[in-house]
């Protein structure tokens, strides 16, 4: 091997950072610059050709924010990652480096809302079309593939939650076609769920959850496992062929295992610009740093509240996947060994009005429209985050009139059971 | 010699004692992936010497480019070698016979019987590497494009 294994958690502390060359500053400065002195002319040329590696300007390149992406490219096993300034910029880094107008993805219909409605409106106005179908029957991908069609999405762990997705079998699928498998590991996080193990060919997070995990800081990043061969099926011009802004080069050829990730950065989000601040990469680096103990408390906390919930007499159905009752446990074990997450939904006896009563009511937990905060947080998604969808939409993404979203956070269990028992019986 | 894995250290020594490299099928088209390593590897401080028998006579980043290996008027420490496998084995005789100590091909070429002759010979052989990537790699510098380097260090860095 080149270097010895490390452990998950010695990565969380330690990939990508070193002590400061300079001067000696053990955790990683927050590097707030615009730009880098280059050290003559030709030095800048041979930077602005990408021929030798080093820092122009913050929207492209910062070396706070590079220590956080080789950070999350060590703990997804990557070989390469790149950040952005939300979730979804780093959704829009892929699709913008993989498809052309007049292409198309399929992703799962079970999707954070804001996906949905990323990919159905805006993404379509940019000339790609998203195709949604039902993810739990994983032949729903091969029945929807067409010759322009470049890839397919998932959620690994799908929010709103509890829903498991079959990476292996859909991966499988996406080999199939010649076309890459993209899947948001969000609310898994690598700590739970590994899905380049799984075949996966890039993964998005938005580093706004459990990654970041403080509630503090907006972020997302997208890693590329470097398996991938992108000219095999002439499919994605964007890396194989000459690129006219960069003087004809070819970004598969020069950057091989890791071009993926050098032409998002370097094209995408040059051109489109949503670079994440070095101040929110510090942050969210901090929070990083504990996502293993964090984990694991989520999901231990989440499965208690689970239980508690499933007893309980004005609560008509749990969908968490850590219960042995969830249609998806099977799959959680095979797919999220060390927990199920801290994100569940449960239906409320008495439909619309009550979960609103519920979210109103509530006083330790936080009524609010995020997850992945050390805090536990509530929502009531049909009025809040997933409004925008119809009602078609709302049952098939899991966000019907009765369901209530928690993110169960890092309190004492029995005060996070206690506040909603209160808030249930008003 | 396992070619599959190469120890930290073995690449990293490679890299620290050797000046002079002889690029065989370097590019004088600035966009082409032989020129990048070239004009990389010429800030980090060696001297990189093209061959080239389209290019001999010309000069490529103010080197003069030689026909062969064997035209070189001076010692060199080590052979890269930019040209596909098949055109490997012959490229690494000639290291062989000018008295070179490295034999590198680079990402995408190998020849393992060609590997145990300069190997029987003396020489250090790696293969299906990029000196460029791995020095990047070692000194943490391809970190700054978010590339997994895999190294991890409680010591300051600088250099490979
Ligand atoms: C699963 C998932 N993906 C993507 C996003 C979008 O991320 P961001 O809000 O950082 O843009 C979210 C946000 O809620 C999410 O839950």
């Amino acid at each position: 091997m080149d270097t010895p294994e490390y452990g998950f958690e010695t990565l969380a502390i330690h990939a990508g950072a070193a002590p400061d060359p300079t001067t000696g500053a053990r955790t990683t400065p927050i590097y707030q610059t615009t730009s880098y002195v280059f050290d003559d002319v030709d030095h800048a040329a041979s930077l602005f050709n990408l021929q030798v590696f080093g820092n122009i300007y913050t929207r492209i390149t910062n070396p706070t924010t590079s220590v956080l992406e080789e950070r999350v490219a060590a703990l997804e096993g990557g070989r390469a990652a790149l950040a952005a300034a939300s979730g979804h910029a780093a959704q829009l880094l892929v699709m913008h480096t993989l498809l052309e107008v007049g292409d198309e993805f399929i992703a799962s219909d079970k999707l954070y809302g804001g996906s949905i409605t990323q990919f159905s409106h805006s993404f379509r106005r940019m000339g790609w079309t998203g195709l949604l179908v039902d993810p739990d029957d994983p032949d729903n991908f091969r029945r929807a593939l067409t010759p322009r069609t470049k890839a397919i999405f998932i959620e690994s762990l799908a929010n709103p939650g509890g829903i498991v997705i079959d990476i292996e079998s859909i991966a499988a699928i996406a080999h199939g076609a010649g076309i890459p498998l993209i899947v948001d590991n969000t609310l898994a996080s690598p700590y739970l769920c590994r899905p380049f193990g799984w075949g996966a060919d890039i993964i998005v997070h938005s580093l706004t959850k459990f990654l970041g995990g403080h509630g503090n800081s907006i972020g997302g990043i997208l890693v590329e496992s470097g398996k991938f061969d992108w000219a095999a099926g002439g499919k994605f011009p964007a890396l194989t062929e000459p690129t006219p802004s960069y003087h004809n080069l070819r970004f598969y050829e020069t950057f091989g295992d890791m071009a993926f990730c050098v032409a998002a950065r370097t094209v995408g989000l040059r051109d489109l610009g949503p670079a994440l601040s070095p101040m929110n990469a510090f942050l969210i680096l901090t929070g990083i740093e504990t996502l293993p103990l964090r984990m694991a408390r989520h999901c231990e906390n989440a499965l208690k509240v689970a239980t508690f919930l499933e007893s309980h007499d004005r609560v008509a159905w749990v969908s968490y996947a850590g219960l042995p009752s969830s249609r998806y446990h099977n799959l959680a074990r095979k797919y999220l060994s060390n927990g199920a997450g801290a994100v569940m939904t449960f239906g409320v006896k008495g439909g619309y009005e009550a979960g609103i009563r519920l979210v109103e009511n509530v006083s330790l937990l936080s009524h609010l429209a995020n997850i992945g905060d050390t805090r536990s947080l509530i929502i009531h998604p049909a009025s809040t985050t997933h409004r925008q969808l119809n009602a078609e939409q709302l049952v098939a993404s899991g966000s019907g009139p009765d369901v209530v979203r928690l993110s169960i956070g890092l309190e004492s269990a029995n005060d996070i059971i206690r506040d909603l028992d209160q808030a249930l019986a008003a | 010699m396992d070619h599959d894995y190469y120890p930290e250290d073995l690449i990293r020594g490679v890299l620290r004692s050797v000046r002079t490299i002889a690029m065989v099928g370097a590019s004088a088209h600035w966009n082409r992936p032989s020129y990048f390593a070239m004009k990389y590897l010429q800030r980090k401080g060696y001297r990189i010497v093209p061959v080239n028998p389209k290019e001999a006579g010309g000069m490529i980043l103010g080197e003069r480019v030689y026909g062969a290996l064997a035209e070189i008027p001076f010692k060199i420490d080590m052979v890269d070698i930019f040209r596909a496998s098949q055109a490997a084995g012959p490229i690494t005789d000639e290291a062989i016979e000018v008295g070179a100590r490295v034999v590198w091909m680079q990402l995408g070429v190998r020849d393992d019987a060609a590997a145990r002759r300069a190997e029987r010979a003396g020489l250090t052989v790696i293969m299906n590497r990029c000196p460029k990537i791995e020095y990047g790699r070692l000194s943490g510098e391809i970190g700054w494009l978010g590339i997994n380097t895999r190294v991890i260090s409680s010591k300051r860095k600088k250099g490979v």
